[in-house]
């Protein structure tokens, strides 16, 4: 079936098998492979996307129910220079090693930066306990998360 | 040997000596591609006529292949190819994983796909290609093949008893191998010993769960007769090696690549047959293959670890000190040894690791390899680490309850002394140098052991059970060729480096280490910069390409700082002495006299500029003519390291954890946990930490959450991570970590390895932790994971 979605800001139509998750609508359709496929159960988060304003797991989202939706991938939520600051901050204290799941968790600490401005290191932890990473062991993505909500907060005081 | 200058060895802060980078926290220049989602991981490739593989893997755990019927699968739209095992035997050679050292050892002769018997469910048993993955499953799904199922082998108690299912009926048993190592008189010691302590530990089957998937391209191009393979591994080289030499190729017709990988953990240095027959499939088709597992096909087909039942013994003096181990270990690896590492490694290094932080004189370790059907094991991050540490300490801690004795004061009486080094342990590990004391005098000024245990009695007067436990470690780093080589595998333990100056002055250098994640390519840009003389800005580092990096092994064991880290500041200083040759002639004035600092070349005695690399590039490149005729000009310099004097680097640490156990759930409450690790010269502080954190969590993983749990038919119970618990942020603890630093004699670099120091040690600390919290119910947990139905049932609850 067809679809007519924007991603990114950009207006896309496209032929969609009924059977196309959004994940692989993004990294095969669209070729956005920032966002990852890592359990295809939604449990992981590697695939987590934005869609109309709050995340989703793009494993467990049809592409064919997107028709006129608004989708941001981490290649877009990077080019709007909205997660900036978080980013350099999980550059400065490598809160990603192999980067697998980073544009997932980016994507799901963009949603505290955005809905919980307050939110302390055990409700940072609670928040991103959907995405998984092997990798960090956590403290460094929380710390990240942290210091970057620390810093908008006094720049708004 | 370790005369570097540091600022600090010759009393000058880092600002003095701006391109010292040496135990710097440099920020990973390849990481601003991984939080934009830039990267390329083996998926994000995509290749012209590229087909996509899916296959039908053995619902049984053994079963015969009576029959495979492919002609509605073709009849799928989009499928183009079946392949059997048949089919591809035709075109690779089978392997057979032993080595030549592990004497006596034996496994069978493993194919891509198998020819008339599945072993383990989860087995890749045929092929489908097709023009998108959906068409190759559902080609799968189309396939019919009528199985005859066989009894399986799955518990390990009994695969050696009579009356086993032999899975290899031309091996005539199901084991393995066997190794005893002794020392002393272990049974006339036990026996006028003042006290024995004895318990059998399980450790839970689990796997590692890397987020990436297995992942493979391979493209055989017939008009230049290569293949290429994009492939997430560990050891490009050593994968070029297996594919040619089973493809009946030349090993210079095979290209491995590996760009960004996902994870790896040991996940991704092993030999995978469906990965093989990918491989063969292209060089069939002439076409490129690509083949992603998903994740029940990780679950079911990754390599497995660390299945092992352990019954050991401790004596000890009435004083605490110990007198002697003796260890039974059993473990389980599946139907097939694992190639080319094989799958005895793990129960080797149980042997091997039993009480390695101790000065002891009497041991006995046997370990017992056998076959069953279930998913092969291998080596895994820490191979056989956490299950040597956790009996060990565990065995401490009842030895120091038994005596009425504080289980430090116990390891403090007990651990080798900082100064008796170079040290030989009871099963013939040596030591060049460790640093037990020191790490456990760093740790206790990090833990605040009196607040704790002044807060654990203030708790249990409230029925709140909380727990602080310890495990001191070693850890086997910097293999050298007994680890592989000596076996007759040829997997490298030397590691090369080339490092080039370009026109601009810049720097590029490539090695034969690779990066996984762990951040090899920003500490090899850390000591380039540091051995050449340039701002780290100025190195860029090629890994991962068997086609243009120098030869080597690639990332196992802890090797990369070590062995990749020491090749790479060889050949940067070489490539800084030839540098300052040329300016020597272009200056007038003696190599010596000069130096190389942030890029350009000064007097070494007034610190003075004379001139810009980027200068010093234009005339070599451009005006050669202006130089001396006969003045070697190759701004390119490659060097290998190799370790001779020790056959592997040990380093040590230890762990601490503080717990929370609800006895009336069975949950257990990580509160906080520290590290102190010893890893040599470290080279970058915020990348070790991050390492050792990463690897705690693991550890605590492996320990707390994970599982492959197969019922008595072999069926595999825990194929999704629904099923299959990982640890998430919201269950872990702030971890805090400390280092003492002894660099190893054997290199200038002085670096030993850091990847596996918090894995090796958090499962023994934790359950430690665990025990210390149910010590006054008179309970204690000590088969692995510690799921609350095993709590509760220590408590006798359930």
């Amino acid at each position: 079936m067809m679809i007519t979605l924007t991603v990114n800001g950009e207006r896309v139509s496209r032929h969609v098998e009924p059977r196309r998750h959004l994940i692989d609508f993004l990294r095969l359709d669209l070729g956005l492979t920032g966002s990852h496929a890592g359990c295809e159960h939604g449990v992981c988060g590697a695939c987590t996307v934005r869609v109309d304003g709050e995340i989703v797991r793009g494993c467990l989202v049809l592409a064919a129910s997107l028709d006129g939706a608004e989708v941001t991938t981490i290649e877009g939520l990077t080019d709007s220079g909205e997660v900036a600051d978080l980013q350099d901050q999980f550059v400065a204290r490598n809160a990603a090693q192999c980067g697998f799941c980073t544009p997932g968790m980016v994507m799901a600490a963009a949603d505290i930066l955005r809905h919980h401005a307050d939110a302390d290191r055990a409700a940072i932890r609670e928040h991103l306990s959907g995405n998984y990473c092997r990798c960090t062991g956590y403290q460094a993505i929380v710390e990240a998360v942290e210091t970057t909500l620390a810093a908008r907060r006094e720049r708004a005081a | 040997m370790n005369d570097m200058p540091t600022p600090a060895s010759i009393g000058l802060s880092r600002e003095d000596l701006p391109n010292s980078y040496i135990g710097r926290a440099v920020p990973r220049p390849n990481l601003p591609k991984l939080v934009q989602g830039r990267a390329t991981y083996t998926d994000d490739v995509v290749l012209p006529r590229m087909l996509h593989a899916a296959f039908l893997r053995s619902p049984h755990a053994h079963a015969r292949i009576l029959a495979i019927r492919t002609e509605a699968a073709l009849g799928v739209p989009g499928v183009v190819r079946v392949f059997t095992g048949a089919d591809l035997a035709k075109v690779c050679d089978p392997w057979v994983a032993v080595l030549d050292h592990l004497k006596g050892m034996k496994s069978a002769p493993q194919h891509p796909l198998p020819l008339d018997r599945a072993t383990w469910q989860g087995e890749a048993v045929v092929a489908v290609l097709a023009d998108t993955r959906a068409a190759a499953e559902d080609g799968v799904a189309a396939l019919e093949v009528d199985w005859e199922p066989l009894p399986a082998q799955t518990d390990m108690e009994t695969a050696l008893a009579p009356g086993a299912v032999v899975i290899h009926p031309e091996l005539g048993d199901n084991l393995v191998f066997t190794r005893t190592a002794t020392k002393g008189d272990v049974d006339a010691a036990f026996a006028a010993a003042h006290r024995v302590v004895e318990a059998t530990f399980v450790t839970g089957r689990h796997t590692g769960v890397t987020l990436e998937p297995r992942s493979i391209i391979a493209d055989y191009n017939r008009a230049d007769g290569m293949l290429t393979v994009h492939q997430a591994t560990q050891a490009p080289h050593m994968m070029q090696n297996v594919y040619a030499k089973h493809l009946r190729m030349e090993e210079s017709q095979v290209r491995v690549i590996c760009k960004d990988v996902g994870g790896s953990f040991g996940i991704k240095v092993h030999v995978y047959p469906d990965e093989v027959a990918v491989a063969a499939m292209a060089r069939v088709l002439g076409r490129p293959v690509k083949f992603i597992a998903d994740r029940f096909e990780s679950f079911a087909s990754d390599i497995h670890a660390r299945d092992h039942r352990i019954k050991a013994r401790m004596a000890v003096e009435a004083d605490g000190t110990i007198i002697g181990f003796d260890v039974d270990d059993l473990t389980g690896i599946g139907p097939y040894s694992v190639y080319p590492r094989t799958s005895a490694i793990e129960g080797n290094q149980v042997v091997n690791l039993v009480g390695g932080p101790y000065d002891f004189a009497h041991y006995r370790c046997t370990t017992t390899v056998v076959l069953q059907n279930k998913a092969p094991t291998c080596q895994y991050r820490a191979v056989g680490h956490p299950i040597a540490t956790a009996v060990t300490e565990g065995l401490v801690e009842m030895a120091a309850r038994a005596l009425g004795m504080d289980a430090l004061e116990l390891r403090r009486r007990n651990m080798i002394r900082d100064d008796a080094y170079p040290f030989t342990s009871p099963p013939g590990m040596r030591f060049e140098g460790l640093s037990h004391h020191a790490s456990l005098d760093k740790l206790l000024e990090m833990v605040p052991v009196a607040r704790i245990r002044a807060d654990q009695a203030e708790q249990r007067k409230k029925g709140v059970y909380r727990g602080l436990g310890f495990a001191a470690f070693i850890e086997l780093t910097n293999p050298s060729p007994f680890m592989y080589g000596i076996g007759g595998a040829r997997i490298s333990a030397q590691d090369g480096c080339t490092v080039r100056m370009d026109p601009d002055g810049s720097v590029v250098a490539s090695s034969g280490v690779t990066e996984q994640g762990q951040g090899t390519e920003a500490i090899l840009a850390q000591i380039v910069a540091h051995g050449v003389g340039v701002p780290v800005e100025r190195v860029k580092i090629i890994t991962g390409d068997t086609l243009t990096t120098p030869y080597g092994g690639g990332t196992w064991a802890c090797r990369g700082a070590g062995i990749g880290g020491e090749a790479a500041l060889q050949s940067a200083l070489a490539l800084k002495a030839q540098i300052l040759e040329v300016a020597g002639a272009m200056l007038q004035a003696t190599p010596e006299s000069l130096d190389i600092v942030m890029g350009n070349i000064t007097d070494r005695a007034t610190g003075a500029e004379r001139m810009s690399l980027h200068e010093l590039g234009r005339i070599v490149y451009f005006r050669g003519d202006t130089l001396p005729r006969d003045l070697p000009r190759e701004l390119v310099q490659t060097r290998h390291f190799i370790t001779k004097e020790y056959p592997f680097a040990f380093t040590n640490g230890i762990q601490a954890c503080w717990v929370e156990v609800d006895t009336d759930t069975g949950m257990v409450k990580l509160l906080e946990h520290w590290v102190v690790e010893d890893c040599g010269r470290v080279v970058n502080p915020l990348l070790v930490d991050e390492q050792v954190r990463g690897g705690v969590v693991q550890g605590l993983g492996g320990a707390l959450y994970e599982h492959c749990v197969y019922d008595a038919q072999g069926n595999l119970l825990t194929t999704t991570m629904a099923d299959y618990l990982v640890p998430m942020s919201a269950e872990m603890p702030d971890i805090h970590v400390g280092h003492v630093e002894t660099p190893t004699k054997e290199s200038l670099l002085g670096a030993k390895g850091a990847g596996e120091a918090g894995t090796a040690g958090a499962p023994g600390a934790l359950m430690n932790a665990i025990n210390d919290a149910l010590a006054p119910l008179s309970a204690q947990v000590l088969e692995q994971p510690f799921t609350p139905a095993r709590i509760l049932a220590a408590l006798g609850r359930i």
